[in-house]
């Protein structure tokens, strides 16, 4: 008997009677005023929110906040006069010295600050990663509550890779000191658009 | 690199330093505090606790059909699924994948599994060579130390330490210790390793049988540094780590950041599901004692951990001996329920590495009884043989003495004149009770005593 089976079979053996899944519809909360909640929320962790009222604001917004003299990147074809629209092709290694990537988010959650991308929207998987600067345009009509609400607007979407994040990277390793850029961005930039 | 000493033993040498103990202790009871804030801003808090305990009882009932749709789901997204019945069958499938495409440097992202199984030794002696990303991780790899803490692997460190080691094996000033310029310097070594590796390595926090996808969680961004710039990305999973559906990611992703650190959720929470192109996935299914605990119905439930850690930042054994005095790569009171169930004999000790407080019960996001696990473990290994003698010895005194009305008395009678008369008898170098305290001075008489005599006294009147 190899391995698969030799484990499938004593799991078999092994497993209690079945015990039912729990309702999970129940977990709700409602927000007053989201975009509030959600700059709050994102704020706290490290992050930057700044509101605006259509895409086209924040072009002059980019060179006040980044150094765009150096390399920045983006998927938004609106903004390929400010920036480098992203070849899904090449070799991700080659993204390594970008300085700023800016990117459409899919949705963003309320109760946590994080946005939910998937490799469409990234380009490529290694660029919210890879740049020292990110930063993610948020519709506000794209704000959910909670993670349940998320996960119900995800459903069976379909990709190979998808991922929340949720402010710079960070860490406290070394005595406990906060110490935001870790491996990923030193920071996180939320292009809130209000209409 | 294993000790043989026991868990009394290496938490006296921990303790030998009054002030690390202090500032280890406080360090991680403010997580605990931290936690706590966190947890009372959740609405429906203890109702989420329970859907995770109520979902990770289901996963463990229904495990065979779980994994069977999970690896048809993971063939279907062109991942590479690999069974592992052990530790030395885990690393073979890893050697042989890198070995395949003759990769000689890998990255690590965080994962307990792999620090289980001496993943970073066997493939060191095979001439491939490892490095752990996540910083913490980092540094006790070059100190050659296992991590103290699953969350936070050097949290007994002390950051002068860190820049001594710094200082060693990446050139920095002598004396540089403050934790942002140690940071930097590591994540610029780091993210030339990242940029270099062909292959890289994460653990798994959560899969999806439904799906077919297994979620990474990190603060850093390491393990998608590694996975996204290799060609070669490997997962190694525990069979426990399987959930239903995509939506009890929800559940699970408002925990476990919560509890662990008090932060609403990790930075990177990443949905890894079918391979780039150009890229190979490969998932390794790790039993390694997994189906042996699911057929003890009394500690079964210790396999719904999600390693958040909240159980060690509360466990007063755990702030005051340290994570490496558990002598197993999870410390802490959920390693001391996980760790006897793979070796009885080596890690007899553990269990016994509680005051039963339950204050881990009270805070474990998935609602295992981690101190009844305790306390019954201990039943077991004293049944099965592997306590120490002094303390069955002592036990059997014990049971003897309450077991007789009058060796009860005299015993009492005994103990009081000794502590009030020749306190020197007892209070020595050779009885730890006495080690980190003194007792209150005895009483003249019992309470059985006293009794006898005011009854009378009473009646009298």
């Amino acid at each position: 008997m190899n391995s698969r089976e030799a484990i499938l079979a004593a799991v078999k053996k092994n497993q209690p009677a079945l015990s039912p899944l729990p309702d999970i519809s129940m977990f709700k909360v409602v927000e007053a005023d989201i975009a509030s909640r959600y700059t709050e929320v994102f704020t706290g962790i490290g992050g930057q929110v700044i509101a605006v009222s259509e895409l086209e604001h924040i072009k002059p917004l980019l060179s006040e906040h980044f150094d765009i003299s150096k390399r920045t990147v983006t998927t938004l074809p609106e903004l390929s006069d400010v920036a480098e629209l992203i070849n899904t092709e090449v070799d991700p290694h080659s993204f390594d010295d970008v300085e700023l990537a800016i990117i459409r988010a899919r949705l963003a959650v309320a109760e946590n600050g994080a946005v939910w991308l998937t490799e469409s929207v990234m380009g490529q998987r290694i660029i919210p990663y890879i740049c020292q600067h990110l930063a993610v345009v948020v519709t506000e009509d794209s704000l959910v509550s909670t993670m349940h609400d998320a996960y119900g607007k995800i459903a069976s979407e379909d990709y190979g890779f998808g991922g929340f994040i949720g402010g710079p990277s960070k860490t406290a390793d070394i005595e406990q000191a906060l110490v935001l850029g870790a491996h990923g961005p030193l920071s996180m930039t939320i292009f809130l658009i209000k209409q | 690199m294993k000790s043989t000493a026991d868990h009394a033993t290496l938490a006296e040498q921990f303790n030998r330093d009054e002030e690390r103990v202090d500032w280890h202790d406080g360090a991680l009871w403010w997580i605990r505090q931290k936690r706590d804030r966190s947890a009372n801003q959740t609405p429906q808090w203890e109702e989420l606790r329970e859907a995770a305990s109520a979902i990770k009882s289901n996963v463990i009932s229904n495990l065979h059909d779980y994994l069977v749709q999970f690896e048809d789901n993971l063939k279907k997204n062109g991942v590479k699924v690999y069974w592992a019945a052990d530790a030395e069958e885990h690393n073979q499938i890893v050697y042989s994948i890198l070995k395949a495409k003759e990769i000689t440097q890998m990255v690590k992202s965080k994962s307990m599994l792999t620090e289980e199984c001496g993943l970073n030794e066997y493939l060191h002696e095979r001439g491939i060579d490892v490095i752990n990303s996540d910083l913490g991780e980092y540094i006790q790899q070059i100190d050659n130390e296992p991590p103290s803490h699953i969350v936070l692997p050097c949290i007994h460190k002390r950051k002068e330490e860190i820049g001594e080691l710094f200082h060693e094996h990446l050139g920095t000033e002598k004396g540089l210790s403050d934790p942002t310029l140690l940071t930097r310097v590591a994540r610029k070594h780091l993210r030339n390793v990242f940029l270099t590796r062909r292959a890289a390595l994460t653990g798994v926090n959560f899969a999806v049988a439904e799906t077919g996808e297994y979620v990474v969680c990190t603060n850093e961004g390491n393990a998608d540094m590694g996975a996204h710039l290799s060609e070669v990305q490997i997962a190694s999973m525990g069979l426990e780590k399987l959930i239903p559906e995509r939506k009890h990611l929800g559940v699970f992703l408002r925990l476990l950041a919560r509890s662990a650190i008090g932060q609403p959720i990790t930075i990177y929470s990443s949905h890894f599901k079918k391979p780039r192109p150009g890229q190979e996935m490969h998932l390794i299914l790790v039993d390694k004692g997994r189906s042996s605990l699911m057929a003890r119905p009394d500690f079964r439930d210790s396999l719904k951990c999600i390693k958040c850690g909240g159980c060690m930042n509360t466990c007063p054994v755990y702030r005051k001996s340290g994570g490496l005095s558990y002598h197993n790569t999870i410390s802490g009171p959920i390693g001391a329920i996980l760790a006897p169930n793979l070796d009885m004999q080596q890690h007899a000790d553990l269990p016994f590495a509680s005051t039963l407080c339950g204050s881990c019960s009270n805070v474990c996001p998935v609602k295992i009884p981690i101190h009844d696990q305790l306390y019954k473990w201990r039943q077991v290994i004293v049944k099965e043989g592997y306590v120490a003698n002094r303390k069955t010895f002592s036990m059997k005194a014990m049971s003897l003495t309450f077991s007789s009305p009058e060796m009860y008395q005299t015993a009492g009678k005994t103990g009081r004149w000794i502590l009030n008369h020749a306190p020197f008898a007892v209070n020595h170098k050779l009885n730890p009770w006495y080690r980190q305290r003194d007792m209150p001075g005895s009483p003249k008489q019992s309470f059985g005593e006293w009794y006898k005599k005011n009854i009378n006294s009473k009646d009298k009147h």
